[in-house]
Parts: C-alpha cells; structure tokens; sequence
C-alpha cells in the first residue's frame, strides 16, 4: 500500500509530564555499570510517575484500539471476513466530525466546547454507518458466496477508494481540530511534574468502556444479539429459523461502523488532527488488536485493544532507555568517552512505537493464532 | 386447522445438481394435522426434496403450494415466516448458545422488535423480549429439557439435542414441522419417547412431514407415506398399504431379492 510514512494521525500524544524518556542523569561511575531498569537518582517517586503516564497513555490509546477492533471482529465473527476497509470508516468519522467543528465554531454558534464536538460525532456516526452499510451492499455481499480471497482483496481495493474520496474530498493536507475542548490534566500523585490524567482522556476511557458495555449487552441480552450469535455460528440454519441473515449481517456492518465513527471523533479530538490516510495504521493496529484478543470474540478485541495500547506506550516510552548503549559502558573504553559527552546512545527511540503492535501480531500468529481469547483456530485461515 | 384440507402440495418437484437429476417429477399432497412420512433407501432425494421445500435450493421445476398460497423463490426466512419449520439429519444446533438461546432464535420471525427496540429497550421491547425467554422455557419443558436450559447446546446428551432442535423450529409456531431422520441414533427408549412427542406436537395442531429410516417409527406414528427411489415417487399410500408394495420392497432390498422372496 502506498502509504508515504507514517499518518500523520498516530504520532505518540501530545506528552505531559513524566513522558520525557531520557531524563538528564548525571554521569555514572563506569565500575557501578548495570544493566536492568536504573532508578534516575534525583526524585524517587519518578519511575512510578513515568510508568503512570505511559499507563494512561497506552489504555487512552488501547481504548480507542479496542472500539476500532470490535469492528473488525465482529465483521469477521459473523461472515469470517476482514474488513480492512474499516479503518477507513474510522478516518471518514473523524473527517466527517472535522468538518462539522469547523463549521460549527466558524459559525460562533453558541455551543459549549463539549457540545460541539458531540454534535460533530452525532453527525459522523450516520456518515459512516451508510458508509459502512454500502460497503456491505454493494461490495461484500455479492462476494458472500465466492472464494475468500476475493472480499479480502475488495476490501483492500475499498480501503483505496475511500482514501482517495477522501483525498478529494478533505484535501491532502492534515487538518487540525480546533482546539476547542480546554484540556485540563488531573495530577496522579502527589508529584506537581508527575504523571497526569486529563479530561480529553478521562472522557475517551469513559465513552469507550460505555460503548464496550452497550455492545455486550446488545449482543448478549437482547433478541438482535442472539440472531447475530445464531447467524454467526451457522448462517444456514439461523436463516431456516427465521433470521433475515441479510439484514442481520447488515446490521452489524452499521453497527461496527457506528463504533468506528466514534472511535475516529475520538482519536481526532486527541491528536488535535485528521488525515485522509490516518485510518490506515489505525486500522492495521486494531486489527492486530483483534488477532491478539483473538478474532471473532468480542471480549478479545476489548482485552487485545487495550493490551495493544499499553504494550504500544510502554515500549515506546522505555525502549530508549532499554536501548541505550551507554549501559555497556563498563565493556568498551570507546563507549565510555562516547558516553562521557552524551549519556544517550539510544538504538532505539520512540519512535519505534508502531513496531511493537506489529511485533505482537508476528508473536501472536506464530505462537496462539486463535489469540488470547479465541477458542479454534479457523480451519479455513 | 381452519380453510383447506390441503395444507401442502407439490406439484412436478424437479432439482438437478450438474448432470445428477436428485427429483424427478415428484407430486404430493400433506393435508392439516396429519403425519406424513417420507422414505426411500440412501440417496433417493429426501434431504433435497427438504431442502427444495424450505428454500435452500429453487427447484429446477415444479412448484409448491402451502396453505392455499404459492412457495416459490422465497428465501429461508421467508418460508419460515409462512410456517415451515424444519430439524436436520446431522444436528445443526447453534453450538455456543445455550439451550434457551437456541430455542429464541427461533422466535425470531415471530416478533417484531428490531434494531431500535434493541437499542432503545423501551417497554414493550422489554415485554417482548421477557415473552420469548418464557416461551423458550415452555418449549424446552415440552420437548423435555428444560433441566438443561442454560448448558450450552454443545454439552447437551445426542437425545436432547434433537429434541432441542424440535423445539427450536416449534418456536418459529409451524404448520408444517419437517423433520429429518429424528431419530437417528436414537437408543429403543430414546426413539421410543420421540414418538410420543410427535404423537403429542401433532394433537396440538401440528401437521408433520417425517423422514425416517427407522421402519418401526413410521409404521407407528405415519398416517400416510411416500417412498421415493432415485428421486422418482414410486408409491404412496398409507403406512400398511405402502409396506406390500412390490416396487417399495424391491428399491429397499434390490431387484433379485425381491423376486426371490415373491418366488419363495
């Protein structure tokens, strides 16, 4: 896929705080070398205030991971298809809302910040789910019956089209969210440099796990929920039982959609920035998400988005310092006057982050294709 | 049952599969509230004269005619929404839901709440939905597995299973119920209890249409029973009368045999 370096969109949030990963530390006698995490000498209470950060960080992200991954798993759990045009249902979600704001607060209409951006997703969410339900219509289903590389291929050529719709549509140039929403960062600890939490994350954690729950109660309390259970475990048959299998498969489409939508509005409002082509790593990372949760199982793509986001900001945040070559200082007479002048002989920076997704989706293919949750592997992989 | 005495017909059923012809020309009539029996040695086309019925395949020709109206290129749902319901020779129970579960799928057509009841839970989504899970139980109490409601179908004895499977297409309230081979590896007691559960099912108002290996389940339960060979009727008529027939005995035993036992 012709992506020219990384979407603009998926760049490590904005840090605060505890995010600085090399602090300046004084020099170290080379004889008291060790390797292994080294506890910065001056405030004691850093590490954890680092470790907090890159916490909230990775399950702010891991959150909004999750939301785009139930969209792929439930496309897949229903008619073992990968969607991969979803994560473009995402970036059209986030564009759709980008519009809106601008036009909302280019207007001066007298809305609260907060009300702005929901009226934004209010309008996203329709926008994809036609999007989403289209794509299902008219690509998917007279492919439901035909080899399975073929939809597989569609949605990769689908995932073109819409970056390019959106190309036209939205400009290539990233576009950056007014920043309406006054970001307000809650301390942790007792630390006033310390880790923060703040209320755009606050409010992503809060959506995203209300979200979680409304599916899981759709799909597990009410009557759509067991013909979409019934239809994904033998369409046939739910179909002889009177389950409009179209419509059910349909529905999920819109519904997975729905989630995506927000999940761009989310992601957009958090960056501060949307992009044609931001829904093409994110995507990649959720559907790694879902193979990591194991794909297909609801729950998984819940627990393998947030495991994905953690993993994600953890190592970006500690790879430096695991990567820094001035612990082998001790080892090697030219390290150590390297060392001398700079203490940061990092292999590895953060900007590494996008590996690690890609790094557990290689681990987890090799080692638990049917990932953390799920049961059988496919036979038809 | 009110109105025609006929509840289905089929008129000149024929189905191809590439140069298989798998029905050939087959007629027959079902009239409300009996036991009608379909039989014929492996392969004659019973499952497909099933799957012709409930819409999983067109027939090639023919047409059918159920409760007065035409069944023709509607799709399984449809079908099941006019009255048909039907089990499969190997069980195709929706092996992660429950028991409960399985039996409300089959609800499905019968209600109404959509995608907004779902989302929007309002009171008579609620009712409806509190009206399925009863409706469920009761079923699973008729068929005799409420003890087991809640276990996953996949967990469940083979008996109960395909009971399960019969109160999963009674839940779509047929009135047609179409089973296949129901007992099929059914121990004595086990064939022995489905019998009075078709006996029942078919006082309460069901009519059934019955494919059987088991000779004994037929002749004890069947009103009347048509035997297919090679896809082609070749006798109908009541369970006794059908038993004689000369044609009947020899698609079961072969040609030769049958001369022989005529000869003997």
């Amino acid at each position: 896929m012709a992506s020219e370096g990384r979407p603009p969109g998926l760049r490590s949030p904005p840090f605060r705080g505890g995010r600085s990963r090399n602090p300046p530390r004084p020099r170290t006698n080379a004889a008291a070398t060790h390797r292994g995490p080294r506890l910065p000498p001056t405030d004691p209470s850093r590490p954890l205030d680092i470790f907090l950060q890159q916490l909230v960080n990775g399950l702010t992200l891991g959150s909004v991971y999750a939301v785009v991954a139930l969209g792929y798993t439930m496309v897949y759990g229903i008619i073992q298809l990968i969607n991969f045009a979803h994560g473009e249902v995402v970036m059209i979600g986030a564009l759709t809302a980008y519009s809106v704001i601008v036009a909302l607060t280019g207007a001066q209409v007298p809305l609260p910040a907060l009300a702005i951006v929901l009226v934004g997703a209010m309008v996203a969410i329709p926008v994809c789910m036609a999007v989403g339900y289209t794509l299902e219509r008219t690509a998917y289903r007279p492919l439901r019956k035909a080899p399975r590389l073929a939809p597989l291929i569609t949605a990769i050529g689908l995932s073109i089209i819409l970056q390019n719709l959106a190309m036209i549509i939205w400009s290539r140039n990233p576009l950056s969210y007014p920043q309406i929403i006054q970001t307000v960062p809650y301390h942790l600890t007792g630390n006033p440099n310390g880790a923060t939490i703040t209320n755009v994350q606050i409010a992503i954690l809060v959506t995203s796990v209300a979200m979680m729950g409304g599916l899981l109660a759709l799909v597990y309390r009410t009557k759509l929920g067991i013909a979409m259970r019934a239809t994904s475990q033998n369409p046939v048959v739910a179909g002889l039982m009177g389950v409009d299998i179209n419509r059910v498969i349909s529905l999920t489409f819109v519904i997975g959609a729905a989630l995506g939508a927000v999940a761009g509005v989310m992601v957009g409002s958090y960056y501060g920035i949307a992009h044609y082509q931001m829904g093409f790593l994110l995507g990649l990372k959720a559907f790694s998400a879902a193979v990591l949760g194991g794909i297909g199982n609801l729950a998984g793509a819940m627990l393998g988005g947030l495991l994905l986001g953690v993993i994600e900001a953890l190592g970006a945040g500690y790879v430096g310092d695991l990567t820094n070559l001035c612990q082998l200082s001790g080892w090697f007479d030219a390290l150590a006057q390297r060392c001398a002048s700079d203490p940061n002989v990092t292999l590895f920076g953060s900007n590494y982050q996008d590996v690690f997704a890609f790094l557990v989706l290689i681990l987890v293919l090799v080692f638990r294709p049917s990932g953390l949750l799920g049961e059988r592997v496919s036979d038809r992989a | 049952m009110t109105g025609h005495p006929t509840l289905l017909s089929a008129a000149g059923i024929g189905k191809r599969f590439g140069g298989v012809q798998a029905l050939t020309g087959v007629d027959f009539t079902i009239r409300h509230g009996e036991i009608y029996g379909l039989i014929g040695p492996n392969g004659a086309g019973k499952t497909t004269l099933f799957n012709v019925l409930t819409g999983i395949y067109e027939p090639d020709d023919g047409s059918f005619t159920f409760d007065g109206q035409p069944l023709v290129g509607l799709k399984p749902h449809e079908v099941a929404a006019r009255g048909i319901a039907r089990t499969f020779q190997n069980i195709r129970l929706f092996a992660n839901l429950s028991a409960v579960e399985n039996v409300m799928v089959g609800r499905h057509v019968r209600t109404k709440a959509g995608v907004w009841g779902a989302i929007a839970r309002d009171r008579r989504t609620r009712r409806e939905e509190e009206g399925i899970e009863r409706r469920a139980h009761e079923l699973l109490e008729y068929v005799g597995v409420a003890s087991r409601a809640n276990d996953l179908a996949k967990n469940l004895p083979y008996g109960f299973q395909r009971r399960l499977e019969i109160a999963r297409a009674l839940a779509t309230d047929p009135k047609l119920l179409a089973l296949d081979e129901p007992a099929a590896g059914m121990n004595a007691t086990e064939t022995a209890s489905l019998e009075a559960l078709l006996h029942s099912i078919r006082r309460d108002g069901t009519t059934i249409l019955l494919i059987e290996h088991d000779m004994k389940l037929v002749m004890g339960v069947c009103d009347r029973v048509l035997v297919l060979d090679y896809g082609k009727r070749i006798a109908e008529g009541p369970a006794a009368e059908v038993q004689k027939d000369p044609a009947v005995i020899s698609a079961y035993l072969g040609g030769e045999v049958a001369l022989n036992l005529k000869g003997a």
